[in-house]
C-alpha cells in the first residue's frame, strides 16, 4: 500500500463527503408550519467511509479484474452447430410458454417487442451510425396507427398491422429529409426533438387520439378472424367456442406471444439478410467516412433514407404489437426514457451486433421487473451499469463478428 | 479537341476572401496521365475537390466529354466515371478489404430489396460476379492474402493500393490520385510509378495527378501544370516544366 494510495482515497472521501452532504445528508423535517433541515451525519459518514475502503482496494480489485476479464463472446461454431443451435432456441421459444405462468409469458412478449425495437434501432445507429434519440416517435406512431384504425374505422389487428408498419416507414422517411445533412450531436438533438414532437401531438389532438387518456379496449389479435373473446358479441364465433375448448386466458397470452415471437423471427430475418445486402454494406460504409462514399458514387440521401425507413419500419411493428399486449395507448408510454431504453439496447448488446440486441433486451427488460422492489432506484442502477458497460467493454456484451462475407485467400 | 475527356476553363473558388484557386484552365485526354504540381497551399487539391463536386467552383467550367459537370453532387460525378483518392487515405476503416471493394461497386449492382431478401438467383450471381471482380483487384495490386483483415490494420502503403483498386473497381474513365506517393518508401514509390502505367495501359483511364514526389510525376505524367498561389505558372512536358525557370522560382524563392 503506497501513500498516495492513502491520501487519493483520502481525498476521494471527502469529496463523497461534500457530494452526499446536499443529497443524503440533510433531512427536511417539518413540525407545525416550521420546517427545518436536519442534518445526518452518520449517512454522509458513512458514504465517506464506503467511499474510503473502495479507493483502498481499488489496485487489487484491478488486478483481480486484469486476471479474469475473459470476455464473453460466442463460441466458434461450426456452420452446422451453429444452425443446430438456433433451430433449438427456436423451438424453446416457441414451447415454453405452454408450461411458464401467465405473468412470464407477458413479460417474454414485452422483451420480444424491445427486440423488435432494438433490431430496428440497431440497424439506424448500429449500422448506418445515425444516432437516433427520438426513435420511439416511431413506436408511436405503429401504436397509434392499430389503435386509431381500431378506434375509427374498427379494423382489427393483423388488418392494422402492415399499415402500422407502412406509417411508422413513412415518418422514417419524412424525418429523414431534414436531417440529411446533420451528423453526430446535431442529429441526436434533431431526432430527439422529432420524438418529442409526436408526443405532444399526440397529447394535444384531443378529438381524434383522446389525449392524455389515449385510446383503450384496443383488441388483442384474432386467430384467423376467430377472436379470443370471453364472451363473443351477437353472431361470431369465438376461437375457444370453434375449437370446444374452455375460455382461458393463458391462451389469449400465449398466442400474443407466439404472434410476435413470429414477428421478431420475420425481422430478425429481414435484418439479417439486408446487412449482408449491397445496401447493408453501404450503411456501414456510409457510417466510417461519408465522404469517400460520395467519391465512390454512393448517394448518401439514399442511403441514410433507407436505413431511417427500414429501423422505423420495424418500431412501427413493434408499436402494434404494444398497444394489442397493453390493449390502451397513452401518450405516456412514449417518453423519451423509452428512447433511451432502445438505444441502451442497442449500445449494451454491441452496436450491430444482432445476439448482442436480443441478450440486451431481455436483460434490461427482465431485470428490472425480477428487482420490482428496488424499483425506485432502478434509473440509478441503469445509470450505474451504462456507466460501467463504457468504461471496461465499450464495445457491447457481444460485439459484432467480422468478416460477414470472406474470400478464400 | 476530340480526345479530350476533361476541359476545364476560367475555374475560380473562392472561400470568403480568399481566392484559393483563380482563373484554372486545362485539359486531360483520353489515356493521359496529367499532375499537378506547386508548392503547399497552391490549390491543387481545391481543383481536385471542384472537379469531384465536393466544392462548388465560384466561376468557370467543367466539362466531362463536352459536357458540364460543375456544380453536379460528388457521387454523380463518380458515377459520370471520374473517381478519386484522398490526400490522407479515406478508407472503411473498421470493414474489410473485400468489403470495402464491395461497397466500391454499389453503382453497379441493381439488386431490389426484394430478390436480395429472397436471394433471388439473380442477386446470386451479381453478389457472386462482385466477390469475383474484388478478388481480380485485390489479386491485381497483391494484396489478395489480406482481403479478409480490417482495412484499417493494413499497412499504409497497402493502405493506398487499396484505395486505389477501390477506386478502379467502379471501372472509372478518369482517376484522380490526390498525393498518391505520400508516406510510401522508396521502393513502393517505384510499384506507384509501375502501377500507375499499368493501370493507363491495361485499363485505358485518364489520370489527374497531384504530386509532391518529383522523380514519380517526372516519370509518369505526359503533361504538368505548375501551380502557385491559386494561378497555373505553366503547364507542358515534364522537360519544359523542369527547366521554367518561372516553375524554379517558385519552388526554390528568387535569388
Amino acid at each position: 500500500m503506497t501513500k498516495s494510495n492513502f491520501s487519493n482515497a483520502l481525498i476521494a472521501a471527502l469529496m463523497a463527503g461534500v457530494l452526499v452532504a446536499p443529497v443524503f445528508g440533510l433531512q427536511i423535517v417539518s413540525v407545525g408550519l416550521k420546517t427545518s433541515l436536519k442534518p445526518q451525519w452518520n449517512m454522509i459518514l458513512a458514504g465517506m467511509a464506503i467511499v474510503f475502503v473502495f479507493q483502498m482496494i481499488r489496485p487489487w480489485l484491478r488486478a483481480l479484474a486484469g486476471r479474469r476479464m475473459a470476455l464473453p463472446a460466442l463460441p466458434a461454431m461450426t456452420e452446422a452447430g451453429r444452425h443446430k443451435a438456433i433451430v433449438f432456441l427456436i423451438l424453446v421459444s416457441l414451447v415454453w410458454p405452454f408450461f411458464g405462468d401467465r405473468s412470464q409469458v407477458d413479460l417474454a412478449t414485452l422483451v420480444l417487442i424491445y427486440v423488435m425495437l432494438g433490431l430496428g434501432l440497431n440497424i439506424v445507429v448500429g449500422f448506418a451510425g445515425l444516432l437516433d434519440l427520438g426513435f420511439v416517435g416511431f413506436y408511436a406512431v405503429g401504436a397509434y396507427t392499430y389503435a386509431l384504425l381500431y378506434h375509427w374505422a374498427g379494423w382489427g389487428f393483423w388488418e392494422a398491422l402492415p399499415f402500422a408498419g407502412a406509417m411508422a416507414a413513412l415518418f422514417g422517411f419524412l424525418l429523414g429529409f431534414p436531417v440529411l445533412r446533420l451528423r453526430g450531436d446535431y442529429l441526436a438533438i434533431v431526432t430527439l426533438g422529432f420524438g418529442e414532437i409526436i408526443r405532444l401531438l399526440l397529447t394535444n389532438l384531443y378529438s381524434l387520439t383522446g389525449g392524455p387518456d389515449g385510446i383503450s379496449g384496443i383488441p388483442k389479435p384474432t386467430v384467423f378472424g376467430y377472436p379470443m373473446l370471453r364472451r363473443a358479441p351477437e353472431g361470431v364465433t369465438t376461437f375457444h367456442q370453434l375449437m370446444g375448448w374452455k375460455f382461458d386466458n393463458q391462451d389469449v397470452i400465449i398466442y400474443l406471444y407466439l404472434a410476435t415471437l413470429c414477428m421478431v423471427f420475420f425481422t430478425l430475418f429481414v435484418s439479417t439478410r439486408v446487412i449482408r445486402m449491397p445496401i447493408g454494406r453501404a450503411w456501414e460504409a456510409l457510417r466510417e467516412d461519408e465522404i469517400a462514399c460520395r467519391s465512390l458514387g454512393l448517394n448518401p440521401t439514399r442511403i441514410k433514407l433507407s436505413a431511417f425507413t427500414m429501423g422505423a419500419t420495424f418500431a412501427g411493428l413493434g408499436g402494434a404489437f404494444f398497444a394489442a399486449r397493453q390493449g390502451l395507448v397513452n401518450p405516456e408510454s412514449f417518453t423519451f426514457i423509452e428512447s433511451a431504453l432502445i438505444l441502451s439496447i442497442v449500445v449494451l448488446g454491441g452496436m450491430g451486433s444482432q445476439v448482442g440486441v436480443i441478450l440486451a433486451a431481455i436483460i434490461l427488460t427482465v431485470v428490472p421487473e425480477l428487482a420490482r422492489e428496488f424499483a425506485q432506484y432502478r434509473m440509478l442502477v441503469f445509470g450505474l451499469v451504462m456507466v460501467l458497460m463504457m468504461m471496461w467493454r465499450p464495445q457491447g456484451l457481444l460485439p459484432v463478428k467480422r468478416p460477414q462475407v470472406e474470400l478464400k485467400v | 479537341m476530340t480526345d479530350s475527356l476533361l476541359k476545364i476553363s476560367g475555374l475560380t473558388m473562392r472561400f470568403g476572401g480568399l481566392l484559393a484557386v483563380d482563373a484554372v484552365e486545362f485539359e486531360v485526354k483520353r489515356d493521359e496521365v496529367f499532375a499537378i504540381i506547386g508548392p503547399n497551399g497552391a490549390g491543387k487539391t481545391t481543383v481536385f475537390n471542384c472537379v469531384g463536386g465536393f466544392y462548388k467552383p465560384t466561376t468557370g467550367s467543367i466539362l466531362m466529354e463536352g459536357k458540364p459537370i460543375d456544380g453536379l453532387p460528388s457521387h454523380k460525378v463518380a458515377r459520370l466515371g471520374l473517381v478519386r483518392t484522398f490526400q490522407n487515405v479515406r478508407l472503411f476503416k473498421s470493414l474489410t478489404v473485400l468489403e470495402n471493394l464491395l461497397v466500391a461497386q454499389h453503382m453497379h449492382v441493381q439488386t431490389g430489396l426484394l430478390q436480395g431478401l429472397l436471394k433471388a438467383p439473380s442477386y446470386r450471381k451479381s453478389e457472386r460476379q462482385a466477390l469475383e471482380r474484388a478478388g481480380e483487384w485485390l489479386e491485381f495490386m497483391g494484396i489478395r492474402a489480406l482481403a479478409n483483415r480490417e482495412a484499417g490494420t493494413l499497412a499504409y502503403g497497402h493502405q493506398r493500393r487499396l484505395e486505389i483498386a477501390r477506386c478502379m473497381i467502379t471501372r472509372p474513365r478518369l482517376l484522380m490520385l490526390d498525393e498518391p506517393a505520400a508516406g510510401l518508401n522508396p521502393q513502393e514509390k517505384q510499384d506507384l510509378q509501375a502501377l500507375i502505367d499499368r493501370l493507363r495501359r491495361e485499363f485505358g483511364v485518364a489520370v489527374l495527378l497531384i504530386e509532391h514526389d518529383m522523380s514519380l510525376v517526372m516519370g509518369v505524367s505526359d503533361r504538368i501544370m505548375v501551380m502557385e498561389h491559386g494561378k497555373p505558372i505553366t503547364t507542358g512536358l515534364p522537360a519544359e516544366v523542369r527547366t521554367d525557370p518561372r516553375v524554379i522560382k517558385a519552388y526554390l524563392g528568387e535569388e
